[in-house]
């Protein structure tokens, strides 16, 4: 079970938004996670370890940067609830661990609400109202199960 | 079958593979560049803790985004990728060349092929009938090590284009459009197909414009069915060997869009994202700080000669600055012995070395604050070629040659002063 408060976006938060190109040579993801959200004030001040990213459509579309799910983990996001998401950045998340959840009442969650997150659906302990969660591919669920790509490979190879 | 699954069942233990199916898939190359291969060299050390590729004539690394080195931080990454070739004896490693994609396609891709590159912009090898899309760095250092990757069959989209090109109209132009009709979440995950006269009639460079964009749209694959055209450019590059694959009598497509180009204006997107589309005429007179002509989109030779035409003899305004980089080291050399780069820099244009330039900023080309570019990129995100009060617009090379002599958003056709 995953609890924390919600940090709303809008849609189509781009991979630049996330993490900004410039900051993509630094030599670790330790420090590119100091730039998360640079210019989303919202984030830089309200963000706590735990909290969890709601957002409209489209979520992590542009670049296929992993770096961008990378620091999302680093910081402590313990999940992103979405509408949608781009196909790379998905990809990229499930590989690394990241809870994504597809919802497509998302955007009825406000601005740090409380929510609580289990394997079948979404509780908003602010307002009482609860949601299901679209379910992912067995295939990928596995993969996020295992804490990752890597892990699955080892598990699995 | 279509011709998408066919290609991927061609790569796969599978005989017949359906939209939505996973499946295990051989790869034909691994691309990474500079601005995603030193995290998939760490991943692939330290995390899958292994020391072999599975093959260095497939594992290609590109220096462009940040090249000539920019930073420090830059430049001890290069040199982590160029260690990390030398102990693995990669055979293909490209340093201030050009840009990967516009490398890949003049030097790697195979019609019928299945690639995976560490960025979005792979899926332009579909303007010669490959399959490529982009992927993070866990999946590249797992494709490094394996040669294999899981994918989800796609469900496929096809465009039909019909009509006669305009003059000063350009396949960006008809890019531009879909994107806006399409919308940027419009063709996620799926395989989009261009066909139809008007794309039979482009040259491969052109269809690169198109193919490039397509994950603009959220795509995973963009294809072109191999034809004649595609059979020269091969035959010119000097490979062959490679397997067409076509689709089957009863090939299934999710949706079909159709498109004709006879009456298509010249397209402008807006800030900050790719959708915002309209005709040139609702931003014409938009006063411009910088222009850049390049990218993966449309720095090749056929682009820069588009410029060329619309800047000899005439020079840039006084209020921008305009960089121009050819997309590759071949590019470059093909506008020299043309001519071209002479009228650019007569024009008052600046010229760079090829790579990524200011459509990345990593080696230059940084808007300050307020100001505005004009450029033949294929991203507007807010903040992605410096501060985030700036604002990119993108346009064809045409309308950027055109905006460049009068110092605003100008319609090339018949809109100089
Ligand atoms: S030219 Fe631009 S879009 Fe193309 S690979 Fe380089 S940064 Fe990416």
């Amino acid at each position: 079970m995953i609890e924390g408060k919600a940090i709303i976006f809008g849609n189509n938060i781009d991979t630049d938004q996330i993490l900004g190109a410039h900051h993509l040579v630094l030599p670790t993801i330790g420090e590119m996670a100091g730039y998360t959200f640079e210019h989303h004030a919202h984030f830089t001040s309200g963000f706590a370890k735990g909290d969890i990213l709601v957002a409209g459509d489209n979520f992590g579309c542009g670049s296929s940067r992993e770096q961008a799910a990378a620091v999302l983990k680093e910081r402590g996001v313990a999940a992103v609830i979405a509408r949608g998401f781009a196909r790379i950045f998905f990809r990229n998340a499930i590989n690394l661990g990241l809870q994504l959840i597809v919802c497509p009442e998302a955007s009825e969650i406000a601005a740090k609400d409380k929510l609580t997150i289990t394997a079948e659906k979404i509780r908003n302990e602010t307002t009482g109202k609860e949601y299901a969660r679209e379910p992912l591919p067995p295939f990928v669920a596995g993969i996020l199960k295992s804490g990752g790509i890597i892990p699955y490979l080892q598990k699995n190879r | 079958m279509n011709v998408i699954e066919k290609i991927l069942a061609a790569h796969s233990p599978e005989t017949m593979v359906h939209p939505g199916q996973i499946i295990e898939v051989a790869l034909d190359a691994v691309m990474a560049n500079d601005a995603t291969a030193c995290l998939a060299i760490d991943i692939f050390k330290n995390e899958l803790k292994t020391d072999r590729v599975f093959d260095p004539e497939k594992v290609i690394l590109v220096m462009d985004h940040y090249t000539p080195s920019s930073s420090i931080a830059a430049a001890d990454s290069h040199n982590k990728m160029r260690k990390f070739a030398l102990d693995q004896g990669l055979r293909y490693v490209y340093d201030g060349a050009g840009v990967c994609h516009q490398l890949m396609m003049e030097h790697h891709v195979l019609p019928g092929q299945l690639i995976v590159g560490a960025d979005s912009h792979t899926c332009t090898y579909g303007a010669l009938g490959a399959l490529a899309t982009g992927m993070g760095s866990t999946d590249v250092a797992v494709a490094w090590k394996e040669g294999r990757i899981w994918m989800k069959v796609p469900e496929a989209m096809r465009i039909t284009v019909s009509g006669q090109w305009p003059a000063h109209v350009y396949a960006k132009d008809l890019i531009l459009k879909i994107i806006g009709d399409l919308t940027v979440k419009g063709a996620t995950y799926k395989a989009l197909c261009f066909d139809g006269p008007a794309v039979q009639a482009l040259r491969i460079s052109e269809r690169m414009t198109i193919c490039n964009m397509a994950i603009e749209a959220g795509a995973k694959f963009a294809y072109v069915q191999p034809d004649a055209t595609t059979e020269a450019y091969m035959k010119k590059a000097g490979r062959e060997g490679y397997r067409v694959f076509t689709d089957d009598a009863d090939a299934r497509y999710e949706r079909t869009m159709e498109y004709d180009v006879s009456a298509l204006a010249p397209q402008i997107a807006f800030p900050h994202s790719v959708d915002n589309v309209r005709d040139i005429s609702t931003f014409a007179g938009t006063v411009i700080d910088e222009l850049f002509l390049g990218a993966c989109t449309n720095g090749r030779f056929a682009d820069l000669e588009i410029a060329a035409a619309i800047l000899k003899g005439r020079k840039i305004a006084g209020n921008v600055r305009f960089l121009v980089t050819p997309a590759s080291k071949d590019v470059y050399l093909q506008a020299l012995e043309a001519g071209l780069i002479r009228i650019f820099m007569e024009s008052g244009a600046m010229v760079s070395a090829p790579g990524c330039s200011a459509c990345f900023g990593g080696s230059g080309g940084i808007l300050g604050k307020g100001e505005r570019l004009l450029t033949t990129a294929n991203r507007n995100f807010r903040g992605r070629v410096g501060s985030p009060d700036s604002e990119i617009y993108l346009a064809s090379p045409a309308v950027v040659a055109a905006s460049a002599i009068n110092g605003c958003i100008t319609d090339p056709r018949g809109g100089l002063r």
